[in-house]
């Protein structure tokens, strides 16, 4: 901004005349002078700027470079060939797998994401106005698995989705027992790494590991809600559910819009928990990394992963990070634009 | 911070507690049955129903657990070291740059602020490629430092402390400092440093955690089984013949229960470093 560097300038001006007047002015230094201060702070943040280079801004433009050629890396860099845009043609135009990876991508992103925010919200209300003393407890608990290493936690989730023995078939099994809603529970054990459950598996995991996160983005959004609001409605009979509707949630509309940004970026970029959890079942002697049978619970950067290492194919692999990358920020855009604030 | 009184309702109050309480349970299961399962027989874990209490396998399952991974105490060493060294470098760079970003007017610091900013949002898939040539290029597959340096001064870390010492620290004792002739880097060592504490305890837990969890940095850098971290050695279990899923519980339990006791003793400072970036900006 230069016009507010503008005035923090004049501003110095002011005050290095004034320091002459007064003698208590702290910039006590002489203007045209070499001056370690100027020149220090770009010092103390060049280690950022030197390492975002290197490993950020490089890699982004040299990946572009790559994905406009045919180039399998064991070749060296002179076995590139330039093909323009022919790995973008086939991907948008061949690759069913991509496409598959794609409609995968989504499923999970929804199937896992409107349900974290479907549920966060209540909970954090909940734990806002109902829990007193243990309120930080829970919040740790729910927070938990956020802070959980991926790998280990989908390593115990795929015990836990075994057909023969996992807990969770256990439990709808006794679910599938009870005598009124026994229907609704299947009484077969379901074979969670078919193509048909996979992605239902792995939804559940992410919806599972960010629950937390995002209930706790909520609660501290509600903690600034002014307090004489709800007083107010209190005052004039309002139920805690009306106090929800009316008061609570239009107040979080700016962090609702925020966090499900957080969970759209994050979601379409999908890669351990499906890696992990799709790795067993792959069962064809493939490369991990496959996303199971029929390739069913494979996402979009899972994909970028195979075809750069399992099939050596680095320019198609770095073209498909692109589209994925363009993809995720037409989506941010798109939801800004339909729901970012506007009021 | 909630002293008001809301609306009386008791069914209302009895069913969010119960529902809370129901959400946690499930929150809890997976870690309590990763810690039952670690000290189980793969026969006894595939029992229906699934074993609840804890047995007596555990010693055999660290056996089986070394026997598939032959340099899991390694694995974990390399671990410590990594998350060790990306978490002091750091505490250094972020606060040097957070301290800049804070406490100096210079040009062009607005603009430079809002590019830490945006990386947050570069995904980690776009670089994976790029990364795996220049490492190789660098000669650094297998070698820690291919993990540390790139992550040696993450922009969340920036953020956190521009904020914390922005707000802590008032710019008049910095100008005091210089006033009594203290050099721009020794007002950061002597004045900022030691005021800086408990943000920089945070940050060095999320650094530590982030570090300790990274799986697709890893995943593409490391590809000999002595230099794995943690988590490309518990994945190594997975999919070649016969399961061992006490084993795996076993060092899934393992990686996770330094996290844990960093959790129990640390909650809060961690869930603000962690989220941070989000509930702040």
């Amino acid at each position: 901004m230069p016009g507010k560097r503008k005035v923090s300038s004049s501003i110095q001006i002011a005050n290095e005349s004034a320091e002459l007047a007064s003698g208590t002015q702290p910039h006590a230094k002489k203007p045209l002078r070499f001056r370690m201060r100027d020149w220090a702070p770009y010092l103390f943040i060049s280690p950022f700027f030197i390492l975002f280079l290197v490993f950020g801004v490089f890699p982004l433009v040299f990946s572009i470079y790559v994905s406009f050629h045919q180039w399998d890396p064991t070749a060296g860099l002179g076995g590139m060939k330039w093909i323009g845009l022919d790995n973008y043609i086939y991907l948008i135009t061949k690759d069913d797998w991509f496409h598959k990876s794609l409609y995968n991508t989504s499923w999970i992103a929804i199937a896992s994401g409107l349900p974290q925010h479907l549920v966060a919200l209540p909970l954090a209300f909940f734990l806002q106005t109902a829990f007193g003393r243990w309120r930080n407890t829970f919040v740790g608990i729910y927070f938990l698995p956020f802070i959980t290493s991926t790998v280990a936690i989908s390593l115990v989730f795929t015990a836990l989705f075994s057909r023969e023995f996992g807990a969770i078939n256990s439990l709808l099994h006794l679910g599938s027992q009870l005598p009124l809603l026994g229907g609704l529970f299947p009484a077969e054990n379901i074979d969670w790494a078919q193509p048909q459950y996979s992605k239902t598996m792995i939804s559940f995991v992410v919806w599972w590991r960010y629950v937390g996160f995002n209930t706790v983005l909520y609660l501290s959004a509600m903690q600034t809600i002014p307090k004489d609001l709800y007083e107010a409605a209190i005052m004039d009979g309002a139920t805690r559910w009306q106090q929800f509707w009316h008061i609570t949630l239009p107040m979080l509309k700016p962090m609702i819009y925020f966090a499900v940004t957080l969970t759209i970026i994050g979601n379409l970029q999908l890669f351990e928990e499906p890696f992990v959890l799709t790795a067993a079942s792959a069962g064809d002697g493939r490369m991990s990394g496959s996303g199971g049978i029929d390739q069913a619970g494979k996402t979009a950067a899972m994909h970028v992963f195979t075809t750069a290492f399992g099939e050596s194919d680095f320019g198609t692999a770095s073209a498909v990070a692109w589209l994925l990358f363009i993809l995720i920020g037409l989506v941010t855009w798109a939801n800004n634009r339909f729901f970012g604030r506007r009021d | 911070m909630s002293a008001l009184r809301y609306e009386r309702a008791p069914v209302s109050t009895f069913a969010a507690y119960f529902t809370v309480g129901a959400g946690a349970l499930l929150m809890l299961v997976p870690f309590y049955f990763m810690f039952i399962f670690a000290t189980h027989s793969d026969r006894e874990i595939q029992a229906v129903p699934p074993p609840l209490l804890p047995g007596s396998y555990l010693m055999a399952n660290l056996g089986i657990l070394l026997e598939r991974v032959p340099h899991f105490w390694q694995n974990i060493g390399w671990s410590v070291y990594i998350a060790l060294a990306t978490t002091l470098l750091n505490l250094f760079f972020c606060s040097l740059a957070g301290y800049a970003f804070a406490m100096y007017e210079f040009r062009f610091k607005e603009k430079l602020f809002a590019i830490v900013m945006a990386t947050l949002l570069l995904p980690a898939f776009i670089n994976m490629i790029p990364t795996v040539l220049i490492m190789g290029w660098l000669g650094w597959f297998n070698e820690p430092r291919a993990l540390y340096v790139p992550a040696a001064c993450g922009a969340l870390g920036v953020f956190m402390m521009r904020q914390y010492i922005g707000s802590a620290i008032p710019r008049e004792l910095v100008d005091a400092a210089r006033i009594d002739g203290c050099g721009e880097f020794g007002i950061f060592l002597r004045i900022i440093v030691p005021l800086i504490g408990p943000a920089l305890g945070t940050l060095g837990l999320v650094t530590f955690i982030t570090s300790w969890n990274n799986f697709m940095g890893p995943l593409v850098v490391m590809n000999d089984m002595a230099h794995f971290t943690v988590p490309l050695a518990l994945r190594s279990m997975q999919g070649t013949g016969q399961t061992p899923w006490g084993a795996i519980c076993a060092g899934s339990a393992i990686s996770v229960l330094p996290l844990l006791l960093m959790f129990v003793l640390a909650s809060r400072r961690l869930i603000d470093g962690l989220t941070a970036g989000a509930v702040k900006s």
